[in-house]
Formats: structure tokens, C-alpha cells, sequence
């Protein structure tokens, strides 16, 4: 019985594959900030984190704190996806929010219904720990 | 140095079958050569170049292949930029031949994508181990989601209707009518599709292409060599190729490949999107063709939803598009790029009955390799009979 209740707890979606250059992103979403990257020569900034800037080059790099409001820019419900983890809390919204810096990123709407979102919905971010180790970025509906 | 009609495609070979749980992966890829070989009128042993990429293939696949065959050709390729690799190869090969690396490639696909009930559209975490994965599979970013996310957006920047979507898949349909060969061959209407499941909103199900087995084969050649060969030559006008991705955060979504890709190969080519006398868009879904058709130059930015109405695609229609059905409709072992070709050379040949696109010069062969929404690739490639 134990291990049945354990296997319940078990997060079955698929989990980031964390990498050195990856690790202050994810470090701060664990403590549920928000950092992004921007290029101390340039003043680029970008997303995903990367050890470089695309625009300059330059390696010198200054993580900023991010407010973690932003806008929806386009999204799905996705109704059918045969992956562990997806089957079993469809529909789900998949959706692209582009934050008041400027930048999208991919990620779910939660804490709303799929008839509920509207392109241009502002939204901000909420912090999901899947695992000890692993917290996701989402956002639900600005409240 | 232009590449324009210096080479040409000399044969072709769609693989008859759909479903084809008996046959491995190469032994379609083989028949697919010998069918392409056969139509050129030439023999194994002119290969001296092959060109493939697949789903099911390990990175290393273009060389295993070669020892199915027992070829040791002086030119390989197998880039692999998704369902469009095979329009790319086809450029490079034709790069290849006047360059003088090879005299004859062959280009070829084979998949028993259905057969081994392979989940393309709806499966997976959506992403391998490349360092930028970890961004994007915990959120389940199916491939038929990707393309629904862009549709949704359209829809919102230019209020693009669910019903004009729609009419592209009628319209496949009726080509493929018209295909024997084709999976799906019962006509169907813009209610059918609007009736049919969403898969991911806003796209139904009959705005996503099937899955099926299969493969094919395209031979090509120097022109010179391949006008004394069986068939009348396909010249390869133009070609060119590109990628688009999320840009770190700031792509504007509704641009393309297509739009890098098509203006340079139509300016290859010397030609314009209004010379076009046939067009084969890849259909992974409908939103597809409707925004590959903008970004080519076929109509502006946000008029696609009007444009691929009013039987304007259709096999008689102005701009007559997928005449064998698509992917939609004919075939989609999971990955597409190889049958845009075949269709385009066989309406230039004048070979596609009674779905036969009359006075068919110029032709238009685009394809769009993974996910629209998160990363894809273009490749575009302009081909002639004259």
C-alpha cells in the first residue's frame, strides 16, 4: 500500500535535463524567482539562458530579475498527447507568454479554463515545484 | 554560379504502399531506388550519390543504407531538418552534380511510420537532449500542438476562420478522389471537418495529415545527361533553405523559412510567385499551407484565409496545389518532403490523369520540417519542364 501511494506521488511528465549552463535558471525558480539573462556588453537580453550572447558574442553575462508579468501571445488546449504524465491531465493549455520584458517563452496556463484564455490575457508567473529538485515556471490568469 | 536548369530530376517513384507491416524500412527505401531508377531508365551501378535522412534511422542511417544496397557513392548527404530534408537534398544534390562530386544521386525515404503505430503528432515529450529541450518538454509540446498555437494566432492577428482551414483539407480530399493511390479517397466538406474532434484547439482532426507507411525516390542528374535518359527532364530552376526558431525570445511568429527561402529561390529561379503553375505546400496541418502560401509571396500576410478559398487550390483552380492529395489525404509516413517532388515532376510530365493540372510548366515545391511553433526548417525549390 505504501508503495502504491508512493508510485501516486510520482511526477510522470518528462523533467528538464539540467546542464551547468542551465543551472542558475533553474536554482532560481526553485527559490520561485524569476532571472533572465542579459549580455553586460551589449545589453541584449535573451531566453533560453545560454552561455553566450547571439548578438554580440560576448561571454560576460548579468542574470536580472524579472517581475514575471506578461501577456498571452498565442496558446492550444491540447486534447490528445499519448505521453506519460499528458494523458492523464488533458486538456491542458500549452501557450506562448510574452513577458513586459519583451520576451516569450513556452510554457502552461494554469488556474483557468480553455475557454476562459484570450490572446493579449494578461498573466503572471506561478512557480510549480514538480519535484525537490525541479520547479517549473507557469502562469495563471493576472490577478 | 547559378545552379538554374544545369541539372535535372531524370526519375521518380512514389511507393504504392500505406500500410506495410511485412516490409523493413529499407527494403522500401530499395524498391523505392529501383522504381526511381527504372523511371530514369538507368542502373544501380550509374549511383554515385544518395541522399536520405528518416524517423525511424539512426543518425548514421545514410551509410547503413549504403550497405543495403552495396553502394559506395562518391557523394553522401543526410541532413536532417525534418519532413523538409528531402527538398533540401534535392538541392544539394543538384549543388553536388554541378560542382561535379557526383554524376547521378538518388534521394530517398522510406517509413513504416503507421505499421509500427508511431504517435508522430501526438506523442512524446515533444523533444530530444539538445541543450534547449529542457525548455520546452516539461510543458508537453506536441507537434500538431506547435502548429495549433500558431493557427490561434492567426486567427487573432487576422481573423483567419476555423471554416477557411477547412477548405484546405476539402480541397486535398479532392485530390486525392482523384489518386488511386491515396489513403483517404471519399470526399469530405468544410462541416465534416468543423464536426471532427479538436486535437489540439483550434485544429481538428481532419486539419492534421494521417499517418501511413511508405516511401519513395527521386533520381537526378545533369541536365545534359538527363535529356537522353527515358523521361522528359524536370529542370531544377532554383532552390534554397533556411530555419526559424523562437530567436531568443523574440520571433515574430507568423514569419516563416518560407519567407527567406521562397524570395531567394524565386530570384534563382528568375521567376515569380505569379508564373507558378502548380504548387505542393506541405500539409502537416492546414494552417500549413494557409501560412506558407503568405510567407512565399502567394498572397500578403494575413489575406491566406480568403486565398485558399473558392477553390482557388483545387487541380483547375488559379494556383493548384497538393494534387495528390497531401498529406492530408494521400500519404504521411513522418515525413513528407520526398512526395512533394514526385507530384510536382509528374504534372510537369504530364503523367497525374485525370487530376492532371493543364499546361503545367513551372512548378513549386516547399517544404516545412518540424515544428512550426518551437523550431522548423524551409526549403524551398522551383522546378521546369522547359
Amino acid at each position: 500500500m505504501a508503495d502504491e501511494k508512493s508510485d501516486k506521488k510520482k511526477y510522470a511528465k518528462p523533467l528538464p535535463r539540467l546542464d551547468e549552463e542551465s543551472r542558475p535558471w533553474w536554482e532560481a525558480l526553485k527559490r520561485h524567482e524569476l532571472y533572465i539573462q542579459k549580455c553586460r556588453d551589449c545589453g541584449d537580453l535573451r531566453y533560453y539562458p545560454r552561455a553566450l550572447c547571439t548578438n554580440c558574442l560576448s561571454s560576460r553575462t548579468e542574470w536580472v530579475r524579472c517581475g514575471g508579468k506578461g501577456k498571452v501571445y498565442t496558446f492550444t488546449a491540447t486534447m490528445q498527447n499519448q505521453a506519460p504524465g499528458f494523458r492523464e491531465s488533458l486538456p491542458y493549455l500549452m501557450a506562448y507568454v510574452e513577458l513586459d520584458e519583451g520576451l516569450k517563452l513556452l510554457t502552461n496556463l494554469v488556474e483557468c479554463k480553455p475557454d476562459e484564455v484570450k490572446i493579449g490575457m494578461p498573466v503572471e508567473a506561478v512557480f510549480e515545484d514538480a519535484t525537490p529538485e525541479v520547479t517549473l515556471l507557469k502562469f495563471r490568469p493576472a490577478r | 554560379m547559378s545552379l538554374s536548369r544545369k541539372t535535372a530530376l531524370a526519375g521518380v517513384f512514389e511507393h504504392p504502399a500505406r500500410f506495410a507491416p511485412n516490409k523493413s524500412m529499407f527494403q522500401i527505401m530499395a524498391e523505392s531506388v529501383r522504381g526511381a531508377l527504372d523511371d530514369a531508365g538507368l542502373k544501380i551501378q550509374d549511383v554515385d550519390g544518395v541522399c536520405t535522412t528518416g524517423i525511424g534511422m539512426s543518425g548514421m542511417g545514410v551509410v547503413g543504407f549504403c550497405d543495403y544496397m552495396n553502394l559506395t557513392p562518391n557523394f553522401v548527404d543526410s541532413t536532417s531538418i525534418g519532413g523538409s530534408s528531402f527538398v533540401a537534398h534535392t538541392a544539394h544534390a543538384a549543388a553536388a552534380i554541378a560542382a561535379g562530386l557526383c554524376k547521378v544521386a538518388v534521394v530517398v525515404y522510406g517509413s513504416t511510420a503507421a505499421s509500427q503505430r508511431f504517435a508522430i503528432g501526438t506523442g512524446g515529450g515533444g523533444g530530444g537532449s539538445d541543450p534547449c529541450d529542457q525548455y520546452e518538454v516539461p510543458f508537453g509540446p506536441t507537434t500538431v500542438g506547435s502548429y495549433a498555437m500558431m493557427a490561434q494566432r492567426h486567427m487573432h492577428e487576422y481573423g483567419t476562420t476555423s471554416e477557411q482551414l477547412a477548405e484546405i483539407a476539402v480541397t486535398m480530399r479532392l485530390h486525392a478522389s482523384m489518386n488511386p493511390a491515396a489513403k483517404y479517397r471519399e470526399l469530405i466538406t468544410v462541416e465534416d471537418v468543423m464536426a471532427s474532434r479538436i486535437i489540439s484547439s483550434p485544429l481538428h482532426l481532419l486539419d492534421c495529415c494521417i499517418i501511413s507507411d511508405g516511401g519513395g525516390a527521386l533520381v537526378v542528374t545533369s541536365a545534359e545527361r538527363a535529356r537522353d535518359l527515358k523521361k522528359k527532364p524536370a529542370y531544377i530552376l532554383g532552390c534554397a533553405e533556411t530555419v526559424r526558431h523562437p530567436a531568443r525570445g523574440r520571433r515574430d511568429f507568423m514569419e516563416m523559412a518560407a519567407s527567406q527561402s521562397g524570395p531567394l529561390a524565386f530570384e534563382r529561379a528568375g521567376v515569380t510567385p505569379g508564373d507558378i503553375d502548380m504548387a505542393m505546400i506541405y500539409d502537416s496541418f492546414t494552417i500549413t499551407v494557409l501560412m506558407t502560401l503568405e510567407n512565399l509571396g502567394f498572397c500578403k500576410r494575413g489575406e491566406g484565409g480568403a486565398f485558399v478559398g473558392g477553390g482557388r487550390l483545387r487541380y483547375d483552380g488559379a494556383l493548384p496545389t497538393n494534387t495528390d492529395g497531401g498529406g492530408l489525404s494521400s500519404n504521411h509516413p513522418g515525413m513528407r518532403g520526398i512526395f512533394l517532388v514526385i507530384e510536382a515532376v509528374k504534372q510537369l510530365r504530364g503523367e497525374c490523369g485525370p487530376r492532371q493540372v493543364k499546361d503545367c510548366a513551372l512548378a513549386l515545391c516547399h517544404g516545412t520540417g518540424g515544428t512550426l511553433g518551437i523550431r522548423h526548417s524551409g526549403a524551398t525549390l522551383i522546378l521546369s519542364n522547359q
